[in-house]
């Protein structure tokens, strides 16, 4: 276990190696540096900044120098925790990232625990229930949350909020807080704003997990040992949670590998209908405003968080189905 | 429950007909068993047909549009959608609707539209309308539905600048559903050809290929879009950002692709006919493209079909952030751009009625890709 540990955790260098390189290219894709668009928006208000004065800023920047090794320079940066500075707001962007990331993520979490509760239980009830008009009915609803784009629930979830409760849900904290110091209250705060972009991402979510808790217990309850363990007269449902739930739940876990990158995405998303203060409005600026450390640290860690996110998916299957873990001792 | 089982259950075993059944069916290609298998799963046609008819839609939307998609109306400005009504004062009527009457309040300067119920005025179909060229080329003004000349229909109301919701959204249908085939195309190609490289010789190029695949995968799709959308240069010309968005969109879907292709190659290549076909002397290119690929199309037909709604729903999603495709291009998404707020929304909720043709063509598709999954593996039970 400790050794398949360790390489998964080797495996992940080059990964992130590679990733690095490929958003270094994305955000050197568009035409024209950060400067560029500093000046245009310059010329826009009036203003111009004479020649002298552009070239010290490039050279500030470090844009003068050549591509490989502007990446080089910024590779060597974020291995020392240095993400380089933000452009357009001046400030070094370790200080603008790490909150908004954790915000993220903390969404991403809340909402997967909540698909998983929600999803799971519905699953095995369709399963059990198969064809019966509750199967259909879960089923419907699985598929039309299933095409129903999210920012679109954000619209009307805001839309009666505002008509009904009078208040708009946007934003994660309420104004007082906004830039207040983290502390208990806070925290609480956070909670009684964060329910509306995880009801919003689970919808999604959970219709896509009940359809393959439902497909995975429907296949395992045809299994000849279901058959067995009724036979010798265990009751239905430790039957049903002790064997076939168990097994049918372990490519679950491995759904933990792609969940997160989708509730990341779909989280950028809904958070710039719902203006929250997590990684997607800022990230767009960034992109739009050609401020390419912050946006390239923002699609860098994002990237690094999917990977991660598979290594504990990865560890966790092995943990949990057995059958797994032995094949890789036999290997 | 294949076409096999209900034959056997429908007819007594003692009739001369059930073992003939029987026999077409032991009989059948396979193509044959996935279309009986297909057509048990109503669902699954139905949603083939509102597919087949969507597709129309786009086709011919010209000609089903009552108006054409930029003409503008200030009499009409975000005028609410008429309803067709069968009854006026009180007696049955061939379908017509009244006519919208503008008030413009002199203080707040708000519109409001009154149904003018003196004049109904009845549905025509192949009426003489704003004229429009046919596929951009033949002129024509017939349309299928419409009022008497002078007229405008709005059956899903107006936009700010008066122009029917209906049309736009018709003639929208045809980038937002041709945007998802064209994305999967070059998913397939890419997916085909990388795949099959990559299942066939195994060995270094097959690690080196599955590495690259999972450093994609891992990248999460939605800011990995918004990056590449914001590359796009302000200045180019609406066909160059169509064709960039399906690159952009079909540049994740091919991994997908190409991890189906990779397997299933990986399976069949070790079969007797494979080798068979080695022995005889057939190039691999063609071993590949004639002997492997024909063994696994109808699970390329199914990832395909489910691959489809995703990339609608995509465009959809960008176009909406104003990050995909822009107007004067018309797409449901960009269509969407105008119902971005609380504000819009309260007042003039028809301008969401993009999204349903969104949700029901991503629901349709779900459902043929269903139906289609199931008939892929005539074989099983």
């Amino acid at each position: 276990m400790i050794t398949f540990i360790i390489r998964r955790l080797l495996i992940m260098i080059p990964t992130l190696l590679c990733i690095s390189i490929i958003t270094f290219c994305i955000i050197q894709l568009p035409p024209g540096d950060y400067l560029t668009t500093y000046m245009a928006n310059l010329a826009q208000t009036g203003e111009s900044a004479s020649q002298t004065e552009i070239e010290s800023l490039r050279v500030q920047y470090g844009l003068d120098k050549a591509l490989h090794v502007q990446y080089l320079k910024w590779l060597w940066g974020i291995l020392h925790g240095d993400f380089g500075q933000s452009f357009s707001q001046n400030k070094p962007v370790s200080e603008l990232i790490w909150e908004r990331l954790a915000l993220t993520v903390t969404i991403s979490l809340i909402t997967l625990v909540c698909t998983w509760i929600i999803a799971i239980p519905i699953g095995i009830y369709s399963a059990t229930h198969q064809y019966k008009l509750s199967d259909y009915v879960f089923t419907f609803l699985g598929f039309i949350g299933m095409s129903t784009p999210g920012f679109l629930l954000a619209l009307l979830l805001m839309t009666l909020s505002y008509n009904y409760l009078g208040t708009t849900p946007g934003g994660l904290f309420s104004d007082e807080f906004i830039s207040a110091p983290w502390s208990l209250d806070k925290i609480v705060d956070l909670l009684k704003h964060i329910w509306v972009p995880v009801v919003i991402l689970s919808v999604a979510g959970t219709a896509g997990l009940v359809r393959m808790v439902r497909a995975n217990l429907l296949d395992q309850l045809e299994m000849p040992y279901v058959v067995t363990a009724r036979a010798k007269g265990l009751t239905e449902i430790r039957l049903l949670l002790k064997y076939p739930v168990r097994v049918a739940i372990n490519p679950i876990v491995s759904t933990l590998g792609w969940m997160l990158p989708q509730l990341v995405s779909g989280s950028v998303i809904v958070a710039m209908v719902l203006n929250l203060p997590t990684t997607g409005p800022l990230l767009l600026r960034a992109l739009m405003e050609q401020d390419m450390f912050l946006a390239g640290s923002f699609i860098m860690m994002l990237s690094a968080l999917t990977v991660i996110g598979t290594l504990i998916s990865d560890i966790l299957l092995a943990w949990v189905d057995p059958r797994i873990r032995f094949e890789r001792q036999q290997s | 429950m294949s076409a096999a089982a209900d034959g056997k259950q429908g007819r007594s075993p003692f009739s001369s007909e059930a073992p003939q059944a029987d026999e077409k069916l032991y009989l059948a290609s396979q193509w044959k068993l996935m279309r009986l298998k297909f057509r048990d799963h109503k669902l699954a046609v139905f949603a083939l047909y509102v597919v087949i008819a969507l597709y129309c839609m786009t086709v011919l939307c010209e000609f089903l549009a009552p108006s054409t998609p930029n003409t503008r109306d200030a009499k009409h400005s975000f005028a609410k959608p008429q309803r067709i009504r069968l009854f006026h004062e009180g007696r049955l009527r061939r379908p017509f609707i009244y006519p919208l009457e503008q008030h413009i309040d002199d203080e707040t300067l708000a519109r409001t539209y009154t149904n003018d119920t003196s004049r109904p005025l009845p549905i025509r179909l192949f009426v003489q309308g704003a004229p429009y060229r046919m596929w951009g080329l033949i002129p024509m003004k017939r349309h299928l539905i419409g009022l008497d000349e002078g007229e405008r229909l709005y059956l899903m109301g107006a936009d700010r600048l008066g122009r029917d919701l209906f049309s736009r959204i018709l003639y929208g249908s045809r980038i937002s559903l041709s945007i998802g085939l064209v994305g999967v195309g070059i998913s397939l190609i890419l997916g085909v050809i990388v795949g099959g490289i990559s299942g066939y010789y195994g060995g270094l190029i097959d690690n080196l290929i599955q590495r690259f695949i999972e450093v994609l995968r891992s990248f999460p799709t939605i800011p990995l879009w918004l990056a590449l959308s914001a590359a796009m240069p302000a200045t180019w010309s609406q066909l160059e950002v169509y064709f960039c968005m399906t690159v952009i969109l079909a540049l994740i879907g091919w991994t997908g692709l190409a991890r189906v292709v990779r397997g299933k190659i990986l399976a069949l290549r070790e079969e007797d006919y494979a080798m068979a076909a080695r022995v005889a002397g057939v190039t691999e290119f063609s071993i590949i493209m004639r002997h492997l690929i024909p063994g696994f199309v109808s699970h390329l037909i199914v990832t395909i079909t489910l691959a489809i709604p995703g990339m609608v729903m995509a465009e959809t999603s960008l176009s909406f952030l104003r990050l995909g495709l822009r107007s004067p291009t018309i797409s449901w998404g960009v269509l969407l751009q105008d119902a971005q707020n609380i504000r819009a929304v309260n007042l003039y909720p028809w301008l969401l009625l993009p999204v349903v043709f969104v949700i029901v063509t991503v629901l349709m598709f779900n459902f043929l890709g269903d139906g289609l999954r199931d008939a892929a593996d005539p074989y099983s039970h």
